[in-house]
């Protein structure tokens, strides 16, 4: 059932990621030899706390690109329910939508993965936006309490739009079948989380060195234009020079990854605007050592259905 | 009936709650320790007892013992099995005079029951107790009963750990069947005993403020 994925080129992104690991590893423990202040510190100590994650993110992430098709299924499925869980843990719900919430994580959930395991395109493509997003608010009013209808039926909606509708387009793209290109999806997969990530980390290393002029200071305090433009531009170049992974011509490779860039961003402020209005910094602090996955992949969440799609409308020819 | 036997299923049964509920546990106000204790918690979902049960460290948890309420537990084959074989739960019949707060002590914390208790502690087990009595909302801890005050009474070497049991209301609420998986927080606070002089009423004001000063998220 595992294919397993050789692919000369993929080898080679595997060795960028490692080498970018080592050196930011590297950078940390000189960082932290170097200075001794409590408030860089504090930076520092986050910052290597971030590259030890990642290096834990990239391991599994590897393990499972590698299992092939399969592999990817299960392991965005996973991240999906742990996402929902941290995200319907904190987002206030009623005793009344327990039923409902009982059907987005058991079967809602599960059904998503098993369309996109069955390349069923059109089902998968409807099944939350369409079929899920109907049943949810007639799923709560049978259960008989009025008290914030329309809140909580918009929030159960977006929660599994965001925390499963949108990451699943990521394991679906290894069953695209563009043309000429086939087998090597896994690299697609690797190019989206890559310029994803990176421009995480670029705006917020941009943020940290140049920033000025904030965005929305009361969402996002850290977020500055200049760490947007700085890290957004940076991690495009990134993506540029990835060119010869993809399908694309280094041109389009340029334009998806702003694109990617600026989604991310886009994802990371709305997610933030969520948790100032519930009140927490991140998802992961209520529940330490439990949480924190929906703040690392919030970006990746607005990125991967539009990413998808937009490879799918360009590169792969109309069938159905 | 040997209580410190570790039945064959108690390891997976105590992953499966700890998967269901993603409890995370904090000993805030003491260390897990192998001498005998009363930990007492707020009631508000079918899984409290698992939960707590699953968050001891296993050579605690093999000499821990529920109060359960009889009606429940025997209600099916299934439950019966793991009451008697796993858990190793102590009974307690819940009547109908046990409905109300005002004739508990007459009926619920009968002699009998105290002795069941007291026997179930025995020398060198621990137990678990909510002293609520009926699983609640999840809003707020309700009055707590007797039981744990004649047990304060009888064995004053015994330590009392309240603890706090977060979300599992939201997990499995009254009146459901299915979970829905969120995360939990088990909080166990200062132990406390009982003070020289102290009523009952004022002591199980102290031990009810003591469970809910655990609670730690608004989230409802």
């Amino acid at each position: 059932m595992f294919e397993f994925i050789h692919d000369t080129k993929l080898d080679w992104l595997y060795g960028g990621v490692l080498f970018l690991l080592l050196l930011s590893t590297v950078i940390g423990r000189i960082l932290k030899a170097r200075h001794r202040s409590d408030a860089s510190r504090t930076t520092i100590d986050n910052l290597n706390a971030r590259i030890r994650a990642w290096w834990k993110m990239a391991a599994i992430f590897a393990i499972a690109v590698i299992s092939g098709r399969i592999g990817s299924l299960v392991l965005f499925a996973i991240i999906s329910f742990l996402a929902m869980r941290e995200y319907i843990t904190l987002v206030p719900t009623r005793r009344a939508d327990h039923r409902t919430l009982f059907w987005s994580f058991f079967v809602i959930m599960p059904l998503q993965y098993y369309l996109i395991g069955m390349q069923q395109f059109v089902l998968f493509a409807i099944m939350i936006p369409v079929l899920a997003c109907i049943f949810i608010p007639p799923s709560i009013a049978v259960a008989g309490d009025t008290e914030h209808f329309l809140e909580r039926a918009s929030k159960i909606q977006f929660g599994i739009m965001v925390c499963v509708y949108s990451l699943s387009h990521v394991p679906a793209l290894l069953s695209l079948n563009i043309p000429g290109f086939q087998g090597h999806d896994a690299r697609l997969l690797f190019y989206l989380v890559i310029v994803d990530q990176m421009n995480d980390v670029l705006q917020y290393v941009w943020g940290k060195l140049i920033g000025k002029r904030k965005i929305a200071w009361r969402v996002s305090p850290n977020k500055t234009w200049e760490g947007f433009v700085g890290g957004a531009l940076s991690a495009t170049l990134i993506g540029t020079a990835l060119w010869w992974a993809t399908p694309f011509t280094p041109l389009q490779s340029a334009e998806i990854s702003f694109m990617i860039c600026v989604l991310g961003f886009s994802g990371g402020i709305t997610m933030n605007a969520i948790k100032r209005d519930i009140g927490i910094k991140d998802f992961g602090v209520v529940v330490e050592g439990h949480g924190g996955i929906l703040d690392r992949i919030d970006s990746l969440c607005f990125a991967a259905p539009i990413f998808f799609h937009l490879v799918r409308y360009f590169f792969v020819p109309w069938h159905f | 009936m040997s209580s410190a036997h570790i039945h064959p299923i108690a390891n997976l049964l105590a992953a499966v709650a700890r998967l269901i509920s993603g409890v995370q546990v904090q000993w805030a106000g003491c260390e897990p320790d192998e001498r005998q204790r009363i930990y007492f918690a707020n009631h508000s979902s079918h899984l409290d007892f698992v939960v707590l049960w699953s968050a001891l460290p296993s050579e605690i948890r093999a000499k821990t013992r529920p109060i359960a309420a009889k009606d429940y537990w025997e209600a099916t084959p299934l439950r019966r099995y793991l009451a008697n074989n796993v858990f190793h739960a102590v009974f307690l019949e819940r009547g109908g005079a046990s409905k109300s707060a005002h004739t508990d002590e007459h009926h619920f914390v009968g002699r009998h029951l105290m002795d069941a208790m007291a026997d179930a502690l025995g020398t060198e087990n621990s137990l678990i107790l909510f002293p609520e009595g009926t699983r609640g909302s999840g809003e707020k801890v309700g009055p707590f009963r007797s039981g744990l005050y004649h047990l304060a009474v009888r064995r004053p070497d015994v330590e009392l750990v309240p603890a706090y049991l977060e979300n599992l209301n939201r997990i499995l609420p009254k009146g459901e069947f299915f979970p829905v998986p969120m995360l939990s927080l088990l909080t166990f606070g200062k132990p406390m005993c009982l003070g020289q002089d102290e009523d009952k009423d004022a002591f199980l004001e102290r031990a009810r403020e003591a469970v809910a000063s655990l609670r730690r998220i608004g989230v409802a």
